[in-house]
């Protein structure tokens, strides 16, 4: 029995094309390879090589005919006898059908199902007895490193200057010396390639802890972060995931210009795959890196040098570790909402006291999760002041407060009596003189003038 | 050693007589080859049938290169590349038929057809993909390369990348690194003188690529990638390199591939006769074919019996792949974070 050749899809677009010309005729011999024939596709001209063994039969399609449909018979080879189980796939009993359909099933909907619901929880209850250290931020990230590092024997740090300068930013302080060297590891600089190599140990099945110096610099790393680290769980259906923290300061630092003062808070948060965590205490920040290390997904960990030095209250347990994707009423009120992260809180809280001062009870909710974003909480708040106000570091156009606006316009929409108002770092490159850098940033006045507004004061 | 010499420079060190074949290893590294081939050609022909979408890179010209180096590796080894990966997995040992179904995006395939045929791992076989970010596999490579350090076991990785990649900024960061931590990585260049349209000659400035880890102390050599046998060997030398702790080895396999660059190339960026020269003459399972029979390790009609084996393996997986349901539309929303 002859097998079909038939008329080929060339790029993923093409349905049809022209039989320009044949370069065997009937009876010549063919063999795997072989061109036998040229097709004209609207994008180039494509050489037909034929697969099977045997004698070009029949041409069923002459040279010089137009818009042939993909997978129309266009000759048979006649084959040496094979074996038939070896050929009958593509064996068929009728000369010239017409195009074959593609037997690739029809979707039954065309629309997609709906995201699964996100599941509630909750911080851990501390008992009224809990005693509480005060810390530093960059205390409280080193102390949750080193407890997990003596937890799991598989969690490591990497990054510029970690190891034996005890971090750029003093935050791996006293790692080395009690790590060692196998596990706290000075890396040459070389962001692109020191954070492929820790999404490999990730794929290879190690926790690595990858420290940036500041996320500035992690642009030069961000191919490995979103289409190695964030999707290979999905495109190996589960197979392969990768457990691994990037972490470093990131947002305006003070007075070093435009290209080492960025928020990326907005540019991860946008990527499946990743989670997004931005904490503005030394407890949150605790609490959720230790979570972050043993979260089996890659997490970006989003610190704040300006608040690296600052003390704050610490639960003293022996393993305090936070939800991620949960956020926290950091201030009860019922005028207004104001909803922040990381920085973006230190204006939040102290816009809340200027404003309490005249009158308006303003409910601060500190995200602490970018990604997956608690909306349940800011929502219900919202649902109950009716005002909402966002405040970032980061610029106004597709950032993180244009999400959590549109979120309440989706979900609370009915409760609102104001529009949202945010609060952002003005839409320019972070400039160094004093006085400008003071107004590129947001300000606790611009806060307090926001809330007033949504409250029609 | 023809495709070698077709490089400007040779490397200075003359390789050492290629040591020949047992008669199992020529008959196990045909049947490979064979398999990666007929499994190539029938995959584009289901391209050309609509069930393959996207972009779809074959490998045909290139199995020597795998089947060779996979000769060379134990158990626990690990092995990554880019999206011209469906030799390799094949290599590793994968199914053909979940290979094939994850081609046609169906739900026995790898990666539950959520992948397509760049993206594809499979644990269990050591094969940690299937990239599709041209150099991306090779800072990841010598991360899996690290793990094996990290855990102190005798592990080797083979991070393949091709000569347009060997282009790419973090390949000299990994090796910079892999060197500096003596990690246990073999870089298996694949040459086929061609990243798209654009030639070796036209993109490199050094186009002896076995010379490009100089700079950072690792040794590297030529390889004639079309000859299963020499790809073994430098495989093996490369890989006791690696095992006994003395950082990374490059090998670059001189190699072609007779198809386009992916199914929708019209390839008019080379000749017809420099194609047919390379099938002629340097094909590298015609070689082993020649070899087989001639010293008469089996004839040719049991040949003819390996080859209805393989054709039937492959038949059996584009059957699978063709009937094989489309994952489940719930499937869309599970496996982006765990
Ligand atoms: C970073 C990046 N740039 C461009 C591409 C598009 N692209 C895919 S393959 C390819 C050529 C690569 O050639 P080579 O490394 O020689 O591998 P070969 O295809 O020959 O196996 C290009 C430019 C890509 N996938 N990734
Ligand atoms: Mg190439």
């Amino acid at each position: 029995m002859p097998i079909e050749v038939l008329m080929p899809a060339l790029s993923p677009t093409m349905e049809k094309g022209n039989l320009a010309k044949w370069l065997k005729k009937e009876g010549d011999a063919v063999k795997s390879g072989d061109v036998i024939a040229e097709i004209e596709t609207d994008k180039a001209t494509m050489e037909v090589e034929a697969v099977d063994e045997g004698t070009l039969g029949q041409i069923l399609v002459p040279e010089g005919t137009a818009d042939v449909a993909v997978n129309t018979p266009i000759a048979t080879i006649l084959t040496d006898g094979e074996s038939s189980s070896s050929t009958k796939n593509t064996k068929s009993a009728k000369s010239a059908p017409p195009a074959k359909k593609s037997e690739t099933p029809e979707p039954k909907s065309a629309s997609a199902p709906a995201a699964p619901a996100q599941q509630s929880m909750s911080d851990p209850d501390l008992s009224a007895g809990t005693e509480m250290v005060t810390m530093t931020m960059r205390e409280a990230l080193r102390d949750a490193m080193a407890e997990e590092m003596r937890r799991d024997e598989t969690v490591f740090v990497m990054g510029e200057e970690v190891a034996e300068y005890q971090g750029a930013y003093k935050v791996t302080q006293g790692l080395l010396q009690e790590f060692g060297p196998k596990r706290v590891i000075d890396t040459p600089i070389t962001e692109h390639g020191f954070a492929g190599l820790g999404v490999g140990a990730a794929l290879g099945g190690l926790k690595p802890i990858v420290e940036f110096m500041t996320f500035n610099f992690a642009m030069q790393a961000i191919d490995q972060i979103v289409n190695s680290a964030a999707k290979t769980l999905y495109m190996s259906g589960g197979q392969m995931g990768c457990s691994i923290v990037f972490r470093g300061p990131n947002g305006p630092a003070a007075r070093v210009g435009a290209q080492h003062s960025q928020d990326y808070s907005a540019w991860y948060s946008h990527i499946p795959g990743l989670k997004v965590i931005a904490p503005s205490t030394a407890a949150d920040a605790k609490g959720l890196l230790k979570a972050a290390i043993r979260d089996p997904n890659p997490i970006i960990f989003l610190e704040n040098e300006i608040l690296y030095g600052q003390s704050f209250p610490v639960p003293k347990l022996d393993d305090f570790v936070l939800p991620i994707g949960k956020a926290r009423v950091a201030r009860a009120g019922s005028h207004v909402t104001i909803i922040a992260w990381s920085m973006g809180m230190t204006y939040a809280l102290k816009a809340a006291e200027e404003l309490a001062k005249e009158g308006i009870e303003a409910e601060v909710i500190d995200l602490r999760t970018l990604k997956p974003m608690d909306s349940d909480t800011f929502i219900a708040s919202v649902r109950k002041t009716g005002r909402a106000v966002t405040v970032e570091e980061g610029w106004q156009q597709n950032g993180v407060g244009a999400e959590i606006a549109a979120r309440i316009m989706e979900q609370a929409f009915d409760y609102l009596d104001a529009p949202v108002a945010r609060v952002s770092g003005k839409e320019v490159p972070m400039p160094y003189a004093a006085n400008l850098e003071k107004l590129a940033l947001p300000s606790v006045a611009e806060v307090v003038e926001a809330a007033k507004s949504v409250c029609y004061r | 050693m023809a495709l070698a010499k077709t490089n400007a420079k040779a490397n200075a060190e003359t390789p050492a007589k290629i040591p020949d074949f047992s008669k199992e290893q020529d008959l196990a590294s045909y049947r490979d080859m064979l398999l990666i081939r007929r499994f190539e050609e029938k995959a584009g022909q289901m391209y050309g049938m609509g069930l393959i979408g996207g972009f779809c890179h074959l490998y045909i010209g290139q199995e020597a290169v795998v089947v060779g180096m996979q000769m060379a590796l134990k158990k626990g080894d690990q092995v990554i590349t880019g999206y011209r990966d469906h030799g390799h997995m094949l290599a590793c040992g994968m199914d053909p038929k979940g290979v094939m179904a994850e081609l046609t995006g169906r739900r026995g395939g790898y990666s539950k057809g959520k992948g397509g045929s760049m993206h594809m791992f499979s644990v269990e076989t050591g094969f940690y993909g299937g990239h599709g970010i041209v150099g991306a596999q090779v800072p990841l490579g010598t991360g899996l390369a690290f793990t094996n350090t990290y855990r102190g076991n005798k592990n080797v990785c083979l991070t393949y990348f091709g000569d347009g990649a060997a282009n790419q900024g973090q390949v000299y960061e990994a090796f910079n690194m892999a060197e500096l931590w003596k990690l246990p990585v073999v870089y298996v260049i694949e040459n086929n003188r061609y990243a798209m349209g654009t030639s070796i000659t036209r993109a490199s400035a050094q186009v002896d690529l076995s010379r490009r880890g100089l700079s950072f102390n690792i040794q590297g050599e030529q390889v004639d990638g079309m000859d299963v046998r020499a790809v073994k060997a430098a495989g093996e030398k490369a890989v006791t390199w690696c095992r006994e702790g003395n950082g990374p080895y490059i090998l670059e396999m001189m190699t072609y591939r007779y198809r386009g660059h992916s199914m929708s190339d019209p390839a008019k960026y080379r000749t017809r006769e420099e194609v047919e020269d390379v099938r002629a003459h340097h094909d590298p399972i015609e070689q082993v074919r020649h070899r087989i029979l001639e010293k008469k390790f089996t004839n040719e009609d049991q040949l003819k019996k390996i080859d209805a084996e393989v054709r039937e393996r492959v038949n059996q997986a584009s059957e699978f792949a063709t009937h094989d349901p489309e994952p489940d539309a719930s499937e869309l929303w599970t496996d982006v974070v765990r």
